[in-house]
């Protein structure tokens, strides 16, 4: 027997191989790069490799005023803007102190669900492509182009929207604009069933996440898994329900709970959620009140084009705050939403400027890739396309 | 709506069910409090956090089980220049609270709380690669957005915005 040989059969620890996974590959949904340590088709050890995306966006908003920090909190979750707007706005509301009118509420609750729709769909379509069934993705973002259309109308944009501002709105939804969300509403219901149909009982599709990337209870909270991704594990927490913001109290809905803590309890908690968000909608219609969608505070939010036309003192406030932004008191804000990927963060620090001293942004997929590395122990390498699919990141929340 | 100003005694917090029981077990180690806007911030003396952290998650009454967040802010050129800012959940009886600790800018450590917490594996790391502050015991401090190689930690406030040229 050659030396050769007898290294090979004797090396027991050299059994594993390592394996890179991304960052350009198509189930890492952006840059994520996954080293995996596999000993044949099963994996030893995940160890996820982030920052290819990482713009440092929190130290340009320390740069800027605090209303120009709106448009760059768009970029970090791009699946859904609003969200972020909303957690940023919140945040700074806070500091200011400021009441928002009810309409400017309302308008908040049903675009942020219209953003979770719009986020889930996304998530449904690749997911489910991921793991061979093509046909979802084609009627997922079918029905997505109409929550763009939508969101196109109020902000004048698909994706990058920035409507909602410190204060309240942007602006006024257009005429007709509740009209088309009813009318979308009304359909989407047929809609979820349809993607239901095709995957829910779907024996190829039950096969590769029943069961598969489990997360008990207990891991996913020390691992700070966060949304469905911490409900499908059995821990009951959303913190529309549980730490209500933005009027979100009056709202009725259920929030989906499973127990299984695999890629399939994952995906029902989601597509239940797709139901309750049409039904938040479907109740901030109805119960839409009127009014303006603007705070009173002509320090801080920025005038009416038409007051600014016939209204000296506006002129001058537009002036002033276009050129040196506002002051916030001083002091520090930690606001939490419940985005579609879980919860989202926003830890805003003044030190009594017209900038942020600090703006710090908790994101969700951030959590929850942390949990990928204990999922993937011990399954094969096809699971972790499923696993990755299933916590449902979005790269530029994560490396930001 | 007019901002309520900041409660700073500590005698007035004791209701909140984290300050009770850091006071009650680890007194020594709690510097100072501060109720503003809604929101409890305990000041906890550095070489007590991992020990404050796992009380307040073992606690039975209020279990905060669950760590929200861990970032840091820099308050240069004033000593103590970092603040390390954890921010803490109760999943069951759904309170926040915020703790602080303070550290200096010359060599700024701090002990990791990834023992209680898996999860704040990669945040430390974050603090470590953007701030430069280092948590002992911690079990892969590394780089985790920039390069490896990169010099310098991009978000204290003395390094420019534009990065050096």
């Amino acid at each position: 027997m050659s030396p050769t040989s007898a290294s090979l059969a004797q090396s027991d620890q050299d059994r594993t191989v390592v394996l890179n996974m991304g960052p350009q590959h198509p189930s890492t949904h952006g840059v994520l790069r996954l080293v995996l340590e596999i000993d044949g088709e099963t994996i030893v050890r995940l160890r996820p490799e982030i920052g290819y995306l990482h713009t440092g966006i929190e130290k340009t908003c320390e740069a800027k005023f605090y209303q120009q920090v709106v448009p760059l909190t768009d970029r970090i979750d791009y699946l859904c803007p609003l969200t972020n707007n909303l957690a940023y706005c919140l945040a700074v509301e806070k500091l200011l102190g400021l009441e928002i009118p009810p309409k400017a509420q309302w308008m908040r609750v049903l675009m942020n669900e219209l953003t979770r729709i719009n986020s889930h769909l996304v998530w449904l379509g690749t997911h489910a492509m991921d793991l061979g069934a093509f046909t979802v993705l084609l009627y997922c973002f079918r029905e997505r182009e109409d929550v763009l259309r939508l969101f196109e109308m109020v902000s004048g944009q698909r994706m990058m929207t920035s409507y909602f501002r410190i204060g309240g709105l942007a602006l006024e939804p257009p005429l007709g604009f509740f009209e088309h969300v009813k009318k979308f509403a009304d359909s989407f219901t047929s809609k979820v069933d349809e993607y239901e149909g095709l995957l829910t009982g779907n024996p190829i599709f039950l096969m590769r996440t029943k069961g598969v990337a489990r997360l008990s209870a207990e891991d996913a909270v020390a691992l700070g898994a966060c949304g469905p991704t911490l409900r499908g594990s059995g821990v009951d927490i959303d913190l529309r329900r549980d730490v209500p913001y933005t009027g979100y109290e009056n709202f009725k809905f259920k929030v989906p709970v499973q127990t299984e803590g695999d890629v399939f309890a994952r995906y029902i908690c989601r597509v239940q959620e797709l139901r309750e968000s049409i039904g938040i909608v479907q109740q901030a219609l109805a119960g839409m009140p009127e009014g303006p969608v603007k705070a009173d505070a002509p320090k801080v939010v920025l005038p009416d084009r038409e007051k600014m036309k016939t209204q000296m003192e506006a002129l001058i406030y537009h002036f002033k705050i276009i050129t040196e932004g506002f002051t916030v008191p001083a002091g520090e804000v930690y606001q939490g939403v419940e985005s579609p990927r879980g919860e989202m963060g926003y830890y805003v620090v003044s030190d009594g400027t017209a900038k942020p001293y600090r703006v710090h942004m908790r994101g969700p997929s951030y959590a929850n890739l942390q949990t990928v590395a204990k999922m993937c122990e011990g399954c094969l390498i096809a699971d972790v396309v499923a696993a990755v699919g299933s916590i449902d990141i979005v790269l530029g929340d994560i490396d930001r | 709506m007019p901002l309520a100003p900041p409660i700073t005694d500590i005698e007035l917090l004791k209701s909140h069910p984290a300050l009770a029981r850091l006071l009650s077990s680890i007194g020594a180690a709690v510097q100072n409090a501060k109720f503003d806007r809604d929101e409890l911030t305990i000041w906890i003396d550095k070489s007590s956090i991992r020990e404050a952290c796992a009380i307040l998650r073992d606690d039975a009454d209020c279990p905060f089980n669950y760590l929200a967040d861990l970032t840091c802010v820099d308050w240069y050129p004033s000593e103590p220049r970092f603040e390390v800012v954890y921010h803490l959940l109760s999943i069951p009886k759904k309170e926040r609270v915020r703790l602080k600790a303070r550290l200096d800018g010359s060599s700024p450590a701090i002990e990791s709380v990834t023992s209680v917490w898996p999860s704040a594996n990669h945040y430390e790391r974050e603090v470590f690669d953007l701030f430069g502050v280092r948590f002992t015991g911690h079990p892969n401090l590394k780089r985790i957005m920039m390069p490896d190689d990169w010099e310098g930690h991009p978000l204290r406030k003395d390094y420019p915005v534009e990065g050096y040229r």
